[in-house]
């Protein structure tokens, strides 16, 4: 059991738990407002980007090469971007916070 | 934020898929107090149907592994969900759907997204072939799951070469099958690709086992005592366990055809997924009108019918969206992953950019004269961005630069300025 927080753009905050599944799927199970996955997790559409808490990138290890260049040209892009659909939950992910980022 | 003229409304959508769906969320997001229902003939709880020919098929997951959105979703949002049902008729002057169990539902606001159906070519003898499928649904991949675990020799004829067919020869290959796809043009994927693109995938495939034939019309299929022998009119004939039927679809028109919609290639809709007082349609299903092309287009996406939705539920709580996005599809075969932006119809030329390195890494890039139509990038995130970005801004681009792999592969470099 992962619990998972996110911080919407308007600071709401979201606690939520999960075992399985991916990060992605968790928000958009619970409506987390800006976390859309509309291709189903498979990195092709970009809609479900987040922003790692600075010290909790251990947790999830940095952006893949496709997740980089699918991000590179959006404006709020950082070193903390990730796609949540590439986060498999697991016990590792425990306590983990992410920011939802804005989008274009 | 609250709409109070929607409280005692109902609004009610036909066809429960990523259009449906999406747009039931967006609504309420928007402010609709009123009731939702979603109705679709579909049992199954709405899911993704992009993977059904990829990761899905290839998987031993449930089909609760891939929903759009789980059932404590629907409750939460307050969205009605019937599913198992058919729409007979809509009255449009009474303002009710009747469901085919005889039932009456009332709408203030009603949502086509009816979707489409697959092309059953009238070839003789199809239907009395065995082993016949088609791929759309959940029932589908699991009649296709069934069939390949039971069947011996595990010999799978795919009639036609577009993206449902060589995605499923992909997918069965994997799970063990000798795949033969018999597509009627010169070459795969005529309609939407350069010849370049077709060449490539033709290649993969073959390099990957799968034999892919062209200029084979598929004229009748003779039923054997354990098999099929699928003829074609060049006299060549295949052997098959199992045939897939992959020959594009039927848009689904019927109810607006019968309430006197304005019908052309689909629903025709407005910038806003406006079809008619009060009846918005959204999808597949529709040919809507897009500023950015200045013309009605078609379109069979997840992206269409996931932005059709959000600016139908806008317009319906007073905004005044307008439609304007950009197209995008994706494919997954084996490990090449295709991502295309925009529309090449009408191209002049296509240029290719590969990139340096041993990994296959390229992108297709189409224009008309100096004009950036589509980008399809193989394994190239930053090709299919970089295009979405001038495609968007209809940005004039350095031809030489693009083509050259040692020119940097950003907006600056490559913009005229």
């Amino acid at each position: 059991m992962a619990k998972i927080t996110f911080i919407t753009t308007d600071n709401e905050s979201i606690e939520l738990e999960a075992t399985s599944g991916s990060v992605m799927q968790l928000a958009v199970d619970n409506d987390v407002p800006g976390i859309d996955g509309d291709c189903g997790g498979v990195c092709s559409c970009a809609t479900c980007h987040v922003h790692v808490k600075p010290e909790h990138m251990e947790k999830t290890g940095e952006a893949s090469e496709i997740e980089n260049d699918m991000l590179e040209l959006d404006d709020h892009v950082n070193e903390y971007s990730r796609l949540c659909c590439q986060l498999e939950v697991s016990e590792a992910l425990d306590g983990l916070v992410l920011q939802v980022a804005e989008s274009d | 934020m609250s709409l109070n003229f929607s409280k005692d409304k109902i609004c009610v959508v036909i066809g429960a898929s990523h259009a449906g769906v999406n747009f039931a969320f967006s609504l309420r997001k928007e402010g609709w107090e009123g009731r939702i229902i979603l109705f679709d003939k579909d049992p199954v709880l709405p899911y993704h149907r992009p993977p059904l020919s990829k990761a899905y098929l290839t998987s031993a997951d449930a089909i609760d592994k891939n929903l759009l959105k789980s059932a404590e979703a629907y409750d939460k949002s307050g969205i009605e969900l019937s599913l198992g049902v058919t729409i007979n008729t809509i009255d449009r002057v009474a303002k009710h759907v009747v469901l085919s169990d005889g039932r009456l539902q009332t709408y203030d606001t009603l949502v086509l997204a009816t979707g489409a159906r697959p092309i059953i070519p009238p070839i003789k003898g199809l239907r009395e072939a065995s082993n016949v499928f088609t791929l759309r649904t959940a029932n589908d991949v699991e009649r296709i799951r069934k069939a390949m675990s039971t069947s011996v020799h595990k010999k799978v004829v795919i009639i036609g070469g577009g993206y449902i067919g060589l995605e499923t020869a992909a997918s069965l290959k994997k799970l063990g099958a000798s795949v033969t796809v018999l597509e009627r043009e010169e070459r795969i994927l005529a309609r939407v690709t350069a010849p370049e693109m077709s060449d490539f995938f033709e290649k993969l495939h073959a390099s990957n086992g799968v034999e892919v034939l062209t200029n084979k019309n598929v004229v009748s299929i003779a039923k054997q005592a354990n098999f099929n022998q699928v003829m074609c009119a060049d006299t060549t004939s295949y052997e098959a366990d199992i045939i897939i039927v992959g020959v594009g679809v039927h848009v689904n028109v019927a109810l607006a055809e019968q309430v006197g919609l304005d019908i052309a290639n689909g629903i025709k809709v407005n910038e806003a997924a406006k079809a008619a007082t009060d009846i918005y349609a959204i999808g597949d299903c529709t040919s809507h009108y897009n500023p950015h092309y200045d013309r009605f287009i078609r379109l069979e996406s997840v992206q269409n019918a996931v932005d059709q939705a959000k600016i139908a539920a806008a317009a319906i709580c007073d905004k005044k969206p307008v439609y304007n996005s950009i197209p995008w599809f994706w494919s997954d075969q084996y490990d090449i992953k295709l991502q295309m932006v925009g529309l090449s119809t009408g191209y002049t030329k296509a240029l290719l950019r590969k990139e340096e390195g041993t990994q296959i890494k390229f992108s297709i890039w189409y224009f008309k004269n100096d004009e950036l139509l589509a980008v399809d990038a193989v394994n190239n995130a930053k090709a299919y961005v970089l295009g979405t970005k001038f495609i968007k801004n209809k940005t004039k681009i350095d031809q030489l630069k693009l083509v050259d792999p040692f020119s940097e592969f950003k907006p600056a470099a490559l913009m005229i300025k």
